[in-house]
């Protein structure tokens, strides 16, 4: 409470002493009404209190405590709702019979009273004389009473602090209570009751739950740290220990609440964040909502001081033509390449800006990369706080994903439309084309409260450029006709304001006011002179006539503003109109003493003026109303007139001033500037507080300015020790299992990425390693990312694929055909819109990578140049080798990301058994008594599907030395015909054997199945060995769980298909081919095309020739092929002229149904490839699948 | 202290009021405005706590030290975000209080009231209001303010949001959110809020953690609470905070296991005097009524989801699963919820189900005018058009209208200008029509401005945007649900300008 407050309670307080002596009850909520309340909402209550129960108990009480009384009563009837004692309720109960009820034995007795004390607490009233009596039964067993007492503590323990310390004991015993949730309501509620003799306990009773075992336990704790330092800030200190020890604790449930801590106790220590930074990152998703809001907050301000602009060459240009270019080059990577050249260009050739070309760090990019998704979050705070986060640190070209995330919550509850509007309007003014496409949802509605209104038409007037003013206007024409004024009078300003911005449209929307101003309502007139005022102090001299027009209005419009601009104007341009302005004055003259003071003050200004310019005529009229001034009530009127007397009538005292009294008065006035209220709002963290109302609110934190060299990114390296480095893939996968949430969407994005991601990522690698000099990866894979957020806007707007394909270019395929294959691209990208999403994901991809260290770097580059090569030479020889290669190696790289371990990548691991040896690698599988005569029918021998790719299982870190890798050998399981044959290969690189090798404990999805391989006795150290299993996936590409136990260990593993497992091929002939695709196509009861999806492909460079294409199709799924009508196909490739079709067929292992795949080429490279199946999500994943391969 | 004025400087004529002088001039007001700083002497200042806060303002003003002589019990260091809470009523009084921490007067409310008094609409109050000592975020819900005290910077969606949580949770509880219910629960109220928020953070406000926590009343249990004299507040500890899923209760189990997903489509549009669109766009949201026993893990599709512009999710959506495939994967809270929210845009061409013919006129001697209004279906995918309201909001000046409707039923309350013609079922083949007189005050000049109609419909077993599920797969649990989706489509904010 402020001295303020302090001193204007004095004299209430002496006052109640009087009238309410004997109420010792009332004083204390008496005391705090304060006597500039108006009679309003305080009344009732205020009247209400002398009719206290013990008072009012036979039901006096005059005026408005009558009512408080009937509302007491009805309340209390709701508190002791249901109970045996509801006859009591219509009379109120004395305080004794209250005490008298917690004195008792029964539960029910005490409940009821701790009913009616906390119904009274919520109405306001007090309660704390019965603090004896409610504190006597906190260590009550009936857990309902217990939580009322809380309730009841929590209130009054400041103000009664000696007999809440009897509480304490029963606190300290549940703190060590084996029920986690006892211990935690104990902290809560300890720290909760405000008594600073107990600051020492609690200050160790936080210590001690920061390292409980429960996570809620420590969340708890979280929140009991900014409390204890706001009831003492001397704790300070031991505080932030006990924050940096819980910052880096590792759940999601307790970070949300420990960087709120942070914020409260000391936000300046900043650099307790460093290590935790790529963990809260990594996070973010799964914290609860509120914590994220928090955390985000944090981490912009974070960023501000660790990262450097990313739009630091741009700022350059920022000012002027900017905005243009910018614009521009949305979603244009050619520009935008032009414009960074040209960026370091002027950053490079005056050597006084020696700034070095801008590379993002990693960890900004991981920052932006994982909070995007947040955008979709139902709630708007976390949508703002991520919207001001892209705002204030993305890179310019990117904040654009905001904007529709921003409109969306344009449909929300009123008051958050409110604060969007506002923040939407101060991004509007710096980042127009962000909201331009969402123009119309800005559009008014008539039943938009009025507040809401006028926000929107801000944001419009921001929005407003030369394209699409037009549609403006007319959407202004109609509010001009609203029935709400203000608006109205709102939508006239903003017409103004465009008209300044906009000099095409000035003459337009100077007519169009002029016309206002035969309006029948006033107000419209009066809002519109001013406006014109504005308008025509730009260009006055070709618009005298309007000025004429304006001082006839004089006679009609009462609005003070509009005379005093009508005045003013016809003062400023008196030259222009040099008749009418004397009678303009005579007429004022008349009504001087009944004119409002602006106008008043306006009439000695035209006087002022007039008497300069032509004082022939108006002399004497001048210093009638001088006169008239002078004895004005008003001292600024009467103080102006003594001033311009002096001024402009020259005396032998008035002195060398009145000389230059015209220049003084007749000087050329600049125009005004019409100026959004929100310009440079955004010096205020946007979606805070401050920002809304433009002034700092109490602890606020200023946005830093980036600084100018980046700090030391090391800061943020965690060195992991060496048990978490074995154990974090095992606990990426034990997260797997418990927590399907969170692992699954990571798990999920391997398998189902599409053609271009690992296109991209590919020729993205191949472009690092080509060129060489510092730096030029990371600045490679930021353009990449860049260009992959680009993309993501065009998804938005498809129409702009073209600017797309150009941006592909820098990417060095140069060869001869591509030419004309782009050719292709162009018309053909239309078809497919999953383009942009999946580049994202290539984008982040590629990122990961440059997350790890430094060192790693390098070395990724290294191998990746090494790769290249391989895959080069892979290429020519044997070309379907290479999609395995690539997503093996990504497999890794993101691996190395999260162990933060230099492992050799392993390429033998790896290694993709090459075209020929079909027969080797499948030798295992043939000695598992599995052999290949048994589908003779399965034309193995027609199907070159030689590439069995390996993934892993288990590491051979985290394995502790056994490293298993599986994969799909593609025979009939023998055991089982539904299932999935799986080839698994047990490695033990450890130096001592490893025993009894089995599968444990199989967590698999409703109707999946399992039949395991047989122990494996002893796998002596250096061997390997290679068993079967058999999964029944269900037809489905959902992973099968289980754990993989040694004598000693037990390992989390997963197994997930890619859909092209889910199949086996079966034999077919052209004919029957087609004869089924046609019934599938015709099925009863389905929808046309819903068994058939198309899409349209430019084939890979190497990926021309007939073999090619069957050798990857084959490759990508268990398919078998048709041999088209002839034996043609035996032969060497003659390609029919037309269009070679290619067929596949084959059925989903577990319910059989037909897979049928059609392949058709033409000669410039494209393709149509055709899935029919019955079962749409394998057909759609298919095509995905297949159109990735064909790519390449 | 003196009770007499006194001469402080000799030098000077000023004299120090006494204490008489002072009480004198707080009872009657000076009418001053608060500043929050003063030059109480030549370079001593007296100020607020704000004023202390903001260091480049002392430094401006030469401060070089300050003494801190305010007493209470937040004049230290606030570190809440939520401080205390208000429920006020449309009347203006305030029939709730909760504060977390110490204890905020009520009078605080009064600038808050103010501003409600000058408001003409309750829609129309700023959703935040500053006061000296504190800030006033409030929602306007269900008819009902609800206030909260802020003392420092946080962001504002934080409270506003988390405010509509509130009135969610009790809207959830009760079925309603109204002072009459709020009222008679007023313990549970006050429990709920204590759960929600702990020491101005939000806590718990997953519904279904709360309800493990104080279960909601129901008909039985308030019988059987009252012969065992129990009460609601939950008899074991809960366990859904600890379960790695927070949005849902562990240990659910229903006999009949089902899941129900409503597709609620509504049109948001304007349409001007001509009838051609100006703007139109759809907002969908699926309500989902999931009633499965155990752990279930959903996966929804749809035929067509490359139609959703923009979507928003229940925390329980996995969202990299959407990105890659487009498919709704989720372990469902248990009971109702929305699942998610999706935006068609304009650009895909909004079907508009009905047109408006529309005729208003007023007479150039402006004692009155003509209205005649046609409604009828356009573009409604052969389903019938139910449910239209049509709400005119007329020109103050028209004190009575006298019409005449060939379908339904049409009042006019001359208060707030209001009319509603009420049409039900609309048919085709004899479109309804609302014609007659509208007679305005007498003198006043003909109206100028343009009412605009707004327009309520319903179209049952049909999305608008032709949105369809394709279907709904279980995994983890063994039993079959039974699963079932609706669809339908309203008028969202569908307005006809005249």
């Amino acid at each position: 409470m402020t001295p303020m407050q302090k001193l204007l309670q004095l004299p209430v307080n002496a006052m109640n002493m009087v009238k309410t002596a004997q109420d010792q009850m009332g004083l204390q909520d008496e005391a705090k009404s304060p006597v500039m309340s108006p009679d309003g909402g305080n009344h009732n209550w205020y009247n209400g209190e002398p009719n206290d129960p013990r008072h009012a108990r036979f039901g006096s009480g005059g005026g408005g405590g009558d009512q408080e009384q009937e509302e007491r009563a009805h309340l209390e009837e709701g508190g002791g709702g249901g109970s045996g004692l509801t006859s009591l309720v219509t009379q109120p109960l004395r305080h004794d019979d209250l005490k008298e009820m917690l004195d008792s034995n029964k539960d029910s007795l005490k409940l009821e009273a701790m009913k009616r004390i906390v119904a009274m607490i919520a109405r306001g009233k007090n309660a704390s004389d019965l603090f004896p009596a409610v504190v006597k039964n906190v260590a009550c067993k009936n857990i309902e009473v217990k939580k009322l007492v809380y309730v009841y503590l929590v209130r009054y323990a400041e103000e009664q602090q000696d007999l809440a310390l009897l509480s304490i004991s029963t606190f300290q015993r549940g703190l060590k209570d084996p029920n986690q949730l006892i211990r935690a309501s104990a902290l809560r509620v300890l720290s909760s009751i405000r008594v600073t003799i107990i600051v020492p306990i609690m200050m160790l009773a936080i210590k001690e739950a920061a390292s409980d075992m429960s996570p809620y336990v420590r969340k708890t704790a979280a929140h009991a740290i900014p409390k204890l330092y706001s009831l003492d800030p001397d704790q300070k200190d031991c505080l932030i220990e006990v924050i940096e020890k819980l910052l880096a604790d590792k759940t999601t449930l307790v970070a949300g609440s420990v960087v709120m801590a942070f914020e409260e106790v000391c936000p300046e220590r900043i650099d307790l964040i460093h290590k935790n930074y790529r963990k809260l990152c990594n996070l973010l998703i799964d914290v609860e909502e509120w914590g994220q809001v928090v955390i985000i907050n944090m981490l912009t301000r974070y960023a501000r001081t660790q990262f450097l602009n990313p739009n630091m060459n741009e700022s350059l240009l920022e000012e002027g033509g900017g905005e243009k270019a910018f614009y521009g080059s949305d979603g244009d990577d050619d520009e935008e390449e032009d414009k960074d050249e040209k960026d370091k260009k002027k950053a490079e050739a005056p050597s006084v800006v020696k700034r070095k070309p801008y590379v993002m760090d990693p960890d900004h990019r991981l920052l932006l990369r994982n909070t995007k998704p947040l955008l979709q979050s139902r709630n708007a705070a976390v949508v703002m706080a991520v919207a001001q986060l892209y705002f204030h640190l993305a890179p310019k070209a990117e904040v654009g994903v905001i904007a529709k995330a921003l409109v969306r919550l344009m449909r929300s509850h009123s008051e958050v439309q409110y604060v969007v509007l506002q923040n939407v309007a101060t991004m509007s003014i710096k980042r127009r084309g962000m909201f331009e496409p969402y123009l119309k949802s800005f559009y008014i509605r008539s039943t938009d409260p009025t507040q809401i209104k006028v926000l929107k038409l801000e944001v419009l007037t921001n929005l407003a450029n030369e394209t699409n003013i037009s549609t403006i206007l007319r959407e202004f024409q109609t509010y001009i006709k609203s029935m709400d004024k203000d608006f109205v009078a709102a939508t006239i300003q903003a017409i103004g304001r465009c008209a300044t911005n906009i000099g095409e449209v000035r003459d337009t929307c100077l007519n169009g006011l002029v016309q206002l101003l035969s309006n029948r309502d006033e107000l419209v007139v009066a809002e519109s002179v001013v406006v014109i005022k504005k308008l025509l102090q730009m260009q006055p001299e070709q618009h005298s006539d309007i000025i004429k027009h304006m001082a006839k209005l004089t006679d009609n419009i009462q609005v003070p503003m509009a005379r005093a601009s009508i005045l003013w104007l016809i003062g400023e341009y008196c030259e222009h109109v040099p008749k009418i302005a004397p009678d303009v004055l005579r007429k004022m003259a008349k009504t001087f003493t009944n004119e409002e003071d602006i106008v008043k003050l306006q009439i000695i200004n035209l006087a002022a003026k007039l008497y300069l310019t032509n004082s022939k005529q108006t002399k004497l009229l001048t210093q009638y109303v001088l006169n008239l001034a002078k004895y004005d009530q008003n001292y600024d009127i009467r103080d102006r007139a003594r001033f311009i007397r002096q001024l402009i009538v020259p005396t032998d005292k008035s002195g060398a001033l009145s000389k230059y009294a015209k220049k003084l008065f007749l000087a050329l006035k600049p125009a005004p500037v019409l100026e959004s209220p929100f310009k440079d709002r955004d010096h205020f963290q946007l979606g805070s507080l401050s920002h809304l109302l433009n002034a700092k609110a109490g602890g606020y934190q200023e946005l830093p300015d980036w600084p100018e060299a980046a700090p030391d990114p090391s800061v943020r390296n965690v060195e992991v020790p060496e048990w978490t480095k074995c154990s974090s893939r095992e606990k990426r996968k034990e997260k797997k299992v418990e927590k399907p949430f969170y692992s699954d969407s990571e798990g999920e994005s391997g398998p189902t990425e599409s053609a271009d991601s690992a296109s991209d990522t590919a020729s993205d690698s191949e472009s690092g390693s080509e060129e060489s000099g510092s730096g030029s990866e990371s600045e490679e894979s930021d353009q990449q990312s860049e260009s992959g957020s680009e993309e993501d806007e065009e998804e938005e707007e498809r129409k702009k694929k073209k600017e797309k394909i150009k941006a592909k270019k820098p990417v060095p395929e140069s060869d001869s055909e591509q030419s004309s294959e782009e050719e292709g691209k162009k018309t053909e990208s239309k078809n497919k819109p999953r383009r942009g999403g999946s580049d994202t994901e290539s984008g982040e991809d590629k990122d990961s990578e440059t997350e790890s260290s430094e060192s790693e770097e390098e070395e990724s580059e290294e191998e990746s140049e090494e790769e290249t090569k391989k895959k080069k030479k892979a290429t020519v020889s044997k070309p379907p080798s290479k999609p395995p290669k690539i997503d093996n190696k990504k497999e890794k790289k993101e691996m190395s990301l999260l162990d933060l371990d230099d492992f050799d990548p392993a390429p033998s691991l790896s290694q993709v058994t090459p075209l020929n040896n079909f027969l080797s690698s499948s030798l295992v599988t043939d000695l598992e008594g599995l052999s290949l005569t048994d589908n003779v029918l399965s034309p193995t021998t027609i199907t070159p599907s030689g590439n069995l790719k390996t993934y892993e299982l288990l590491h051979r870190i985290t394995g502790e030395g056994l490293s298993v890798e599986y994969c799909f050998s593609r025979q009939p399981f023998s055991p089982d015909p539904h299932m999935v044959a799986v080839q698994i290969q047990f490695t033990n690189s450890a130096a001592s054997e490893a025993k009894n090798l089995h599968i444990e404990d199989a967590k698999l999805q409703s109707g999946m199945r399992m039949k395991e391989f047989p122990e494996i006795e002893t796998l002596p150290a250096g061997e390997t060995v290679s068993v079967v299993m058999g999964i029944d996936f269900c037809d489905s590409t959902q992973a099968a769980n289980f754990q993989l136990c040694t004598h000693t260990r037990k390992f989390f593993v997963s197994i997930q298909p890619p859909v092209g497992e889910l199949m086996m091929p079966i034999f077919m002939t052209e004919n029957e081919f087609k004869k089924e695709q046609e019934t599938l196509l015709q099925s009863p009861g389905q929808l046309m095309g819903m068994n058939e999806i198309t899409e349209k492909v430019t084939l890979g460079e190497k990926c021309h020739g007939e073999h090619a294409v069957i050798q990857r199709v084959t490759t990508a799924a268990n398919l078998s092929r048709v041999p088209c009508g002839s034996d043609k196909e035996c032969s060497p490739p003659v390609p029919l002229p037309p269009s070679p079709v290619h067929r596949f067929a084959g059925k989903t292992v577990t319910s059989g149904s037909l897979v049928l795949v059609s392949v058709v080429t033409k000669d410039n490279g494209a393709a149509q490839v055709t899935v029919n199946c019955e079962k749409m999500v394998i057909g759609t994943m298919l095509v995905k699948d297949i159109l990735q391969t064909l790519t390449q | 202290m003196s009770h007499e004025a006194v001469r402080v400087d000799p030098d000077m004529e000023y004299l120090t009021p006494g204490v008489v002088d002072l009480e004198q001039m707080f009872w009657t007001g000076l009418g001053a405005t608060y500043t929050h700083c003063n030059q109480v002497w030549p370079n001593l200042y007296i100020g607020d706590k704000k004023t202390a806060l903001e260091k480049p303002g002392l430094v401006e003003m030469g401060v070089t030290h300050i003494i801190n002589a305010a007493e209470g019990t937040w004049n230290n260091v606030s570190t809440e975000m939520i401080h205390s809470l208000f429920l006020v009523n449309p009347s203006g009084d305030i029939f709730l209080e909760k504060h977390w921490k110490s204890v905020v007067s009520r009078s605080v409310c009064d600038y808050f009231l103010e501003a409600r008094e000058k408001a003409l609409d309750p829609e129309d109050v700023p959703p935040v209001i500053s006061t000296p000592h504190h800030y006033l975020i409030s929602i306007y819900r269900d008819k009902l303010f609800f206030l909260s005290v802020i003392q420092t910077e946080v962001p504002p969606l934080f409270v506003i949001e988390f405010l509509h949580r509130v009135a969610e949770m009790i809207q959830d509880y009760f079925g309603e959110c109204s002072e009459t219910v709020i009222k008679d629960n007023v313990v549970m109220v006050y429990e709920l809020l204590e759960e929600m928020l702990d020491n101005g953070f939000p806590l718990a406000t997953e519904s279904n953690v709360l309800k493990e926590m104080i279960r909601p009343p129901t008909i039985l249990r308030s019988v059987v609470n009252t012969l065992t004299g129990s009460s609601n507040v939950g008899d074991k500890l809960p366990t859904g905070q600890l379960s790695t899923i927070p949005w849902r209760r562990a240990g659910v189990k229903y006999t009949n296991n089902e899941a129900y997903f409503d597709v609620v489509e509504e049109i948001d549009a304007i349409l001007d005097r001509t009838g051609t669109t100006v703007f139109a766009e759809i907002q969908g949201v699926v309500e989902a009524c999931v009633k499965l026993s155990g752990m279930p893990d959903l996966t929804l599709s749809f035929m067509n989801p490359r139609l959703l512009d923009d979507v928003s999710f229940h925390p329980c959506v996995r969202y990299k699963r959407w990105e890659s495939e487009r498919v709704l994967s989720f372990i469902p809270p248990d009971g109702n919820f929305t699942l998610m929210t999706y935006h068609v845009n304009a650009q895909n061409l909004v079907a508009i189900p009905v047109y408006v013919k529309h005729s208003i006129n007023f007479f150039e001697s402006g004692s009155g005018g003509r209205l005649d209004l046609t409604v009828g279906p356009k573009q409604t995918m052969g389903k019938t058009v139910e449910g239209v309201l049509v709400t005119v909001h007329m020109p103050k000046t028209v004190l009575s209208v006298s019409l005449n409707a060939t379908q339904g039923s049409y009042t006019y309350d001359n208060a707030t200008k209001v009319l509603v013609w009420d049409i039900g079922k609309l048919n085709p083949q004899k479109l309804p029509n609302l014609r007659g007189s509208l007679s305005l005050q007498t003198g006043a000049p003909k109206p100028e401005e343009n009412p605009s109609l707004n327009i309520d419909l319903k179209i049952q077993q049909l999305a608008i945007s032709g949105l369809k599920v394709n279907r709904l797969d279980m995994f983890g649990e063994k039993y079959k649900p039974f699963k079932g989706v609706k669809y339908i489509t309203k008028a969202g904010k569908f307005q006809v300008r005249m």
